[in-house]
């Protein structure tokens, strides 16, 4: 493929994803508001628009003209920075997500993923996501404040806690499909077993590492139940405490996208990415997998949302002690099970 | 021609070499140790550049992401201020910066006179994650083992000296409520 064809393509495809990726962002804001209504027996957004549809526009625009306030005593360069990064790295780690197999245009093959397959994709996105702690830790810093920097600090301990027993969860897959590229790691669960039961490594002794997976990505992105950074009761708002206007809803866009990255990165590993019944015309043929791939991540994004109206928070010394006495040792069981198991 | 991958070589280099400069000019610390975590990143993308994308994503992970979180962490509990001004001696100016460049352009020379080596094209050394697993895991077994006892011993020294003492009448120290 030529140079320029090739950078058109690239670029045709980044927007594209960012607009879905932004449109799901505002609408997982309306399901979450809907859906725990429901759970508490309220009604939830109701008034702008049928059903409250367009309640995530008139946040938007509310947004963009409330007062961009900076308070007086913050360390202004990292202050403006913090959003940036949190929202820059959060958006960044989708464009490694593939979304199904290649098509063909006009002669021309085209991933459906906006970077081509690297080899090391899934480690590129731990990385990315890795890097995006920064935005949260800086917050709290720059903020001058006692119950940002507790905030930001907290959820800095935290992340990097639970970035271990994250990455640990994921090791018994990468066993099983023998591959860093989330494309062949797809592949590897083609097909069905005992007749009807999809090959998918949830249903192939990869459950422990799911449920591990699941524990610790609610701790990456700072959601219920273990979202003490900004745990009202007793830190104010935590690190985004003194941001307002379009800056703070920058760190509510990047918490969202990361719900939807782990959730995409689920989906991947676990749930079969795009794997499903094929049926109907070509065309139907074609779009399908997509739906599927699109239909999982919504599960698991309701799932995100169910376990928020259900649970609650947990003290700070429960979290650190169960993400390294018990998630991390179970974590490990299941790699070196799935290593047995695999050697046999 | 410039090629593709000469262009990003040089931006990357640039960044990193812009971001060690930076490093050593900042005043406050968390600017310091930001600035350290932009030339860790320009490394990783030059790391990619070269093929070893394996390298490259490690050196994000834990550099980028796990080490350096743990320095900034350090200067945001020790809540330490902007580095106090001094006079620069002038010993150092004259003589400190001639000589470095001196010794930088020293040990260039006998790297790039002596060493032997030649042009590879990227992706001809192993870089490739499997490929570097089985250099660990059967050629370098016993040095990867050592060091993993190594760091084994470190972290429980560490954990040593972090636990508080025990009380001289024999009794531990009383559980904080919560």
């Amino acid at each position: 493929m030529p140079i320029g064809l090739y950078i058109l393509a690239s670029v045709i495809k980044s927007a594209i994803v960012l607009f879905v990726l932004l449109t799901s962002v505002a609408y997982t804001v309306w399901l979450e508001r809907k859906v725990v209504g429901h759970m508490q027996n309220r009604w939830g957004p109701t008034r702008v628009g049928p059903f409250g549809l367009l309640q995530p526009a008139a946040d938007g625009l509310k947004f963009l003209f409330k007062e961009d306030l900076t308070p007086p005593h913050v360390y202004k360069p990292l202050f403006l920075a913090a959003p940036l990064i949190a929202v820059v790295f959060a958006l960044t780690s989708i464009s490694l997500i593939p979304f199904g197999n290649d098509v063909v245009i006009g002669g021309y093959v085209i991933p459906l993923q906006i970077t081509t397959d690297v080899n090391t994709g899934l480690l590129l996105i731990l990385g990315v996501t890795s890097i995006g702690v920064y935005g949260v830790a800086l917050a709290g810093w720059s903020s001058n404040n006692k119950y940002s920097l507790l905030g930001g600090l907290r959820a800095s301990a935290q992340m990097v806690s639970y970035e271990i027993s994250l990455g640990l969860s994921l090791v018994g897959v990468l066993i099983m499909a023998g591959s860093f590229s989330l494309r062949d790691i797809v592949h590897a669960q083609q097909g069905h077993f005992w007749g009807f039961i999809p090959n998918w490594n949830i249903f192939h002794g990869q459950i422990i590492g799911f449920f591990c997976y699941l524990m610790a990505a609610y701790a990456e992105t700072n959601r219920i139940p273990f979202d003490l950074p900004e745990a009202e009761t007793e830190l104010v708002a935590g690190y985004h405490t003194e941001y307002s206007a379009m800056k703070f809803a920058m760190f509510f866009m990047a918490e969202y996208a990361n719900m939807i990255t782990v959730g995409c990165l689920a989906t991947l590993m676990f749930l079969g990415g795009w794997n499903g019944p094929l049926f109907g015309p070509p065309l139907l043929q074609a779009i399908l997998p997509v739906f599927w791939f699109v239909a999982k991540v919504f599960c698991f994004l309701f799932l995100y949302i169910w376990v928020r109206g259900t649970l609650p928070r947990f003290r700070y010394d429960q979290l650190m002690a169960f993400g390294w006495k018990f998630l991390l040792p179970v974590a490990l069981a299941n790699l070196i099970a799935t290593a047995i198991g695999v050697a046999w | 021609m410039l090629s593709i991958h000469l262009i990003l070589f040089l931006a990357f280099g640039a960044v990193a070499a812009a971001g060690a400069i930076n490093l050593l000019v900042q005043r406050h610390p968390i600017n310091a140790a930001l600035s350290l975590i932009a030339v860790m990143a320009a490394l990783a993308g030059e790391y990619m550049l070269l093929g070893a994308e394996f390298v490259a994503a490690v050196q994000v992970i834990v550099y980028a992401g796990a080490i350096m979180v743990l320095f900034v962490f350090v200067i945001m509990l020790l809540n330490a201020g902007v580095e106090e001004q001094t006079k620069g001696s002038r010993v150092a100016i004259l003589f400190g910066i001639p000589g470095m460049l001196l010794g930088s352009l020293l040990i260039a020379w006998v790297v790039l006179k002596h060493s032997g080596t030649g042009d590879v094209a990227v992706g001809a050394l192993p870089g490739a994650p499997n490929v570097i697993g089985q250099l660990l895991f059967h050629e370098f077994l016993l040095p990867f083992e050592v060091t993993s006892i190594l760091i084994l011993i470190a972290i429980m020294g560490a954990v040593v000296l972090a636990s508080k003492p025990p009380v001289p009448g024999g009794t531990p120290a009383k559980k904080v409520q919560d």
